[in-house]
């Protein structure tokens, strides 16, 4: 009996790769294991090696494995690309369609299963994916029943013959495999699973169901890898709640569309990644300027200009930050969970009309489409807060004057009016203004307007601004990260700690303005400090150093070939330091 | 009920004396208070440029913005809040250059929104360089050998793109002018006005007298028909686009917000922003 498994299919992109993983994992996320689910895949739709990588546990899981126990291949490729991979009990089904061929230097083994011949004596070659499950499920000793529900809700609309058909597919594949377990393929039973129904998403499908709790109810947005999935999903959804989504003809539309509707009083989103992020950054400015909220998704991918489109990296945290000419106001946001990225879209609404900024929500192509088990969303904790947002009748104001917009406040932020509102006519623009957002250029209300917006967010109230795992006062290792990168550091400190190393965590979700209080005696109290992160340039082991000094113990620790970290290589990296 | 002086606020517009943007200013505030709208009940969305700075010049709510972005602007607040009027205006850059693309896609989206375009084939605020509405050899700052590139003409691409209503209008004719921005607030979907606003600091080609001997007005077109989108084009090509009223309007084809699968009905604005519980519940049931 095993506690968890690593499980990967891989072919040639368009071949149903996706789909073969899809209801794997559906099906075993519903008995009640853990998952976590990770797609390499290639900017192209038909051709190119894709795989699926899917681990299955009892408990927990947050990131992709080391290793692996079982690989299904549907061409030579995936075997060459993936074998090193499994380890020495390693199990290869490949399809005997294309005489696969076990590399020399690998203990695994290779069984060769007629996927495609046996799908197609039962009527469509397509069903060479289902006879892969049934495979699998043999080794795996599962009851190909838990696959109906699944291939039924698939193949459903399309006919009871069909999916009839595709679990017929599974069994044979089942029975196949079966049949020649007798000469000597391993099993691998996997411990029974607690048997809970919990949601299997991506970080995309939760910043878009955050989104919805928060009240968004209009989205502007442009096609992008990898954000589209939070369009497509609120198109679906928010026509229920008498809202829509407007495929933009570029970025720059998305964004001032968005500051457009925000301005007239609806919380409204948009989201791309980096390139579109590029183009967004005058609008973030105006947004800036002119006090209107703007909740924006940025899901970070390999950069620079097209860079890897279809792949992790963590580079644009600088360009969050600073990104736009000029000074203004900002809140960043790194949600490091799924679950994390359902409450923090929700609340960067409330931020964001609070303070009357803009705020980015911050995720990578690791959360965005890492598909995972994740527990329960409590819906009743998102609340709505809308800041000095004013409502009812407003006291009269003199005529031919202007509602005070831009008044200059204690706390910087002013009262807000939207159009439509009797005695709240004000003039609203990106030209430094007055407090009834008249045009001026005085050095002293330049000052004060300046001041104003600075101080807004001097003292932001956000949640949990950093998620700290630190039992330790005097830690031999601070790891510091954010994003995606706390699944594999929290699976690196467990085996550090094994060996006896004192280790504490902090990853940043706040990330601007940065929460040195909460970081400082952290740095402070540790040995060294590792910053994890998917960059070349090491840019939050730079803003660390910037906000809380102590750049002597900051080792950097960066990887920036377009893979996501796996738990050995910062495990390995923090033992070199001892 | 508003008059137009209920438009009037008290600032001074900066642009100089005999600017055709001064009577654009006074055609709207006419025109909203004709359509009987009350000023919270307008929103003027302007872009970068001497024209952008009309939003600020009248008594409604205004966003004076990026160069070349009112249009996305206001079909956001339109979109937010179907119940306001809003009207985008700018000039012949900012709609017709840095802002083009969105020009075209507004035209073909049709959100109810009217754009004035204040076009005066010439960069004024930036003192003085070519414009995608110069003409050819048109000597600039920017082009002191005159302009090699063809000007666009703005009338004809928006019937190629499938706009519902095209007018045009000279600066000076106040009366017209008027009436073709309330046909546009009336106008069920974009209405595009583009209107021939006089550079007096920067043009010297393009001047009062220039238009005054080179308009035609539709009016004196016999039997001219703007619900003929075939004749509309021909006209235009006729008369080098040089023509003034309404160029075209197609009644029939629905604005975007009639055609929105759920849009609901009041403004998005009074739309709940809480979650109902059953609700939440059916959309995470989705994922399981």
């Amino acid at each position: 009996m095993i506690k968890q498994l690593s499980w990967k299919v891989g072919g040639q992109q368009g071949e149903g790769i996706e789909s073969t993983g899809e209801i794997f994992a559906i099906a075993l996320n519903r008995l009640g294991y853990y998952l976590y689910g990770y797609r390499h895949f290639s900017s192209r739709i038909k051709g190119g090696h894709t795989n699926n990588k899917i681990r299955v546990s009892t408990t927990e899981v947050r990131t992709i494995s080391d290793d692996l126990d079982i690989l299904v291949a549907f061409d030579q490729e995936t075997i060459d690309v993936n074998y090193k991979e499994l380890h020495s009990k390693g199990i290869i089904l490949a399809d005997a369609k294309f005489n696969p061929k076990k590399p020399e230097d690998t203990e695994a083994s290779l069984y060769a299963v007629p996927f495609t011949e046996i799908a197609t004596e039962l009527g469509t070659s397509l069903m060479k994916n289902m006879v892969a499950i049934g495979a699998t499920a043999a080794v795996l000793d599962l009851d190909i029943q838990v696959f109906e529900e699944v291939v039924r809700e698939i193949f459903g609309r399309k006919g009871d013959q069909v999916v009839a058909k595709n679990m017929d597919a599974i069994k044979a594949g089942f029975d196949n495999l079966k049949a020649n377990l007798g000469a000597g393929v391993q099993t691998m039973q996997l411990e029974k699973a607690d048997g809970k129904k919990r949601m299997f998403m991506i970080g995309n499908d939760a910043i878009a169901l955050g989104a919805i709790a928060g009240g968004c109810r209009f989205m502007a947005a442009y096609p992008i890898t990898p954000a589209s999935e939070i369009m497509e999903y609120l198109i679906k959804k928010l026509p229920a709640l008498g809202g829509t989504v407007i495929q933009t003809e570029d970025e720059i539309a998305a964004a001032t569309m968005a500051i457009g509707a925000n301005y007239a009083g609806v919380r409204t989103i948009t989201a791309s990644a980096g390139p579109g992020l590029s183009l967004k950054m005058e609008a973030i400015g105006l947004s800036g300027m002119t006090e209107t909220p703007l909740v924006i998704v940025d899901t970070q991918r390999g950069g620079p200009s097209t860079g890897l489109p279809t792949k992790q990296e963590q580079s644009d945290l600088m360009a969050m930050i600073y990104g736009t000419h000029g000074e203004i106001p900002k809140i960043v946001l790194a949600p490091s969970t799924v679950e994390e990225a359902f409450y923090d879209t929700a609340e960067a609404f409330n931020l964001a009309e609070e303070y009357q900024v803009p705020v980015i929500v911050l995720s990578d192509l690791q959360l965005s489409l890492g598909k995972q088990t994740v527990e329960p969303l409590d819906v009743s904790k998102v609340e709505i807060r809308r800041g000095k947002l004013l409502t009812g009748d407003l006291p009269e104001i003199e005529a031919k004057g202007y509602f005070k917009r831009y008044e200059v406040t204690e706390d910087g932020v002013s009262p807000r009016v939207i159009p439509g509102m009797k005695n709240g006519i004000h003039h609203v623009t990106g030209v430094e203004h007055a407090e009834t957002g008249k045009p001026s250029e005085s050095a002293e209300n330049r000052k004060a307007q300046m001041d104003k917006r600075m101080r807004k967010v001097e003292n932001i109230r956000f949640n949990m601004p950093v998620y700290k795992n630190a039992k330790h006062e005097d830690a031999d290792i601070l790891f510091v990260g954010f994003n995606s990168t706390r699944g594999v550091i929290e699976e690196a400190m467990g085996r550090l700690e094994k060996d006896g190393l004192k280790v504490n965590h902090a990853h940043i979700r706040l990330i601007h303005p940065f929460p040195t209080d909460e970081v400082l005696p952290l740095v402070q109290s540790a040995k060294k400090v590792v910053v994890v992160e998917n960059n070349a340039t090491g840019q939050l082991a730079n803003i660390l150093k910037m906000n809380v000094g102590h750049a002597n113990k900051i080792v950097k620790h960066v990887k920036y070939d377009g893979n996501p970290f796996l738990p050995h290589e910062v495990y390995s990296k923090a033992k070199e330091l001892f | 009920m508003a008059t137009f002086k209920d438009f009037r606020n008290d600032v001074k517009p900066n642009w100089c004396p005999g600017c055709g943007d001064f009577s654009v200013q006074a055609a709207i505030q006419r025109a909203a208070a004709n359509v009987g709208l009350e000023p919270e009940n307008l929103a003027v969305i302007s872009g970068i440029g001497c024209s952008g700075r009309i939003s600020g010049y009248i008594n409604s709510y205004g966003f004076h913005g990026i160069h070349g972005r009112s249009l996305p602007i206001a079909q956001g607040v339109k979109m937010a809040n179907r119940d306001l009027t809003v009207i985008a205006s700018g000039g012949d850059g900012d709609g017709f250059a840095i802002g083009m693309g969105h020009t075209v896609h507004a035209i073909r989206r049709n959100i109810d929104i009217t754009y004035i375009v204040m076009d005066n084939q010439i960069y004024g605020l930036t003192k003085g360089q070519t414009s995608p509405r110069s003409a050819a050899g048109f000597k600039t700052k920017s082009t002191p050998e005159g302009s090699i590139e063809q000007a666009i003409s703005p009338m004809e691409l928006a019937l190629t793109a499938g706009a519902t209503f095209v007018a045009q209008s000279f600066s000076t004719d106040l009366k017209d002018l008027t009436a073709l921005i309330e046909a546009g607030i009336n106008h069920k979907g974009f209405s595009l006005i583009n209107v021939f606003s006089p550079c007096v600091t920067y043009n010297k080609v393009n001047t009062y007298d220039w238009f005054k001997e080179n308009l035609t007005k539709l009016s004196d077109v016999e039997g001219y028909d703007p619900h003929n989108r075939e004749e509309a084009m021909q006209t235009l090509m006729k008369h080098n686009g040089l023509v003034t009223g309404l160029i075209y309007q197609n009644t029939e084809r629905k604005s975007y917000q009639e055609l929105v699968h759920g849009y609901a009905e009041a403004p998005l604005t009074q739309a709940d922003l809480g979650l109902d519980q059953n609700y939440f519940d059916k959309l995470v049931a989705e994922f399981m």
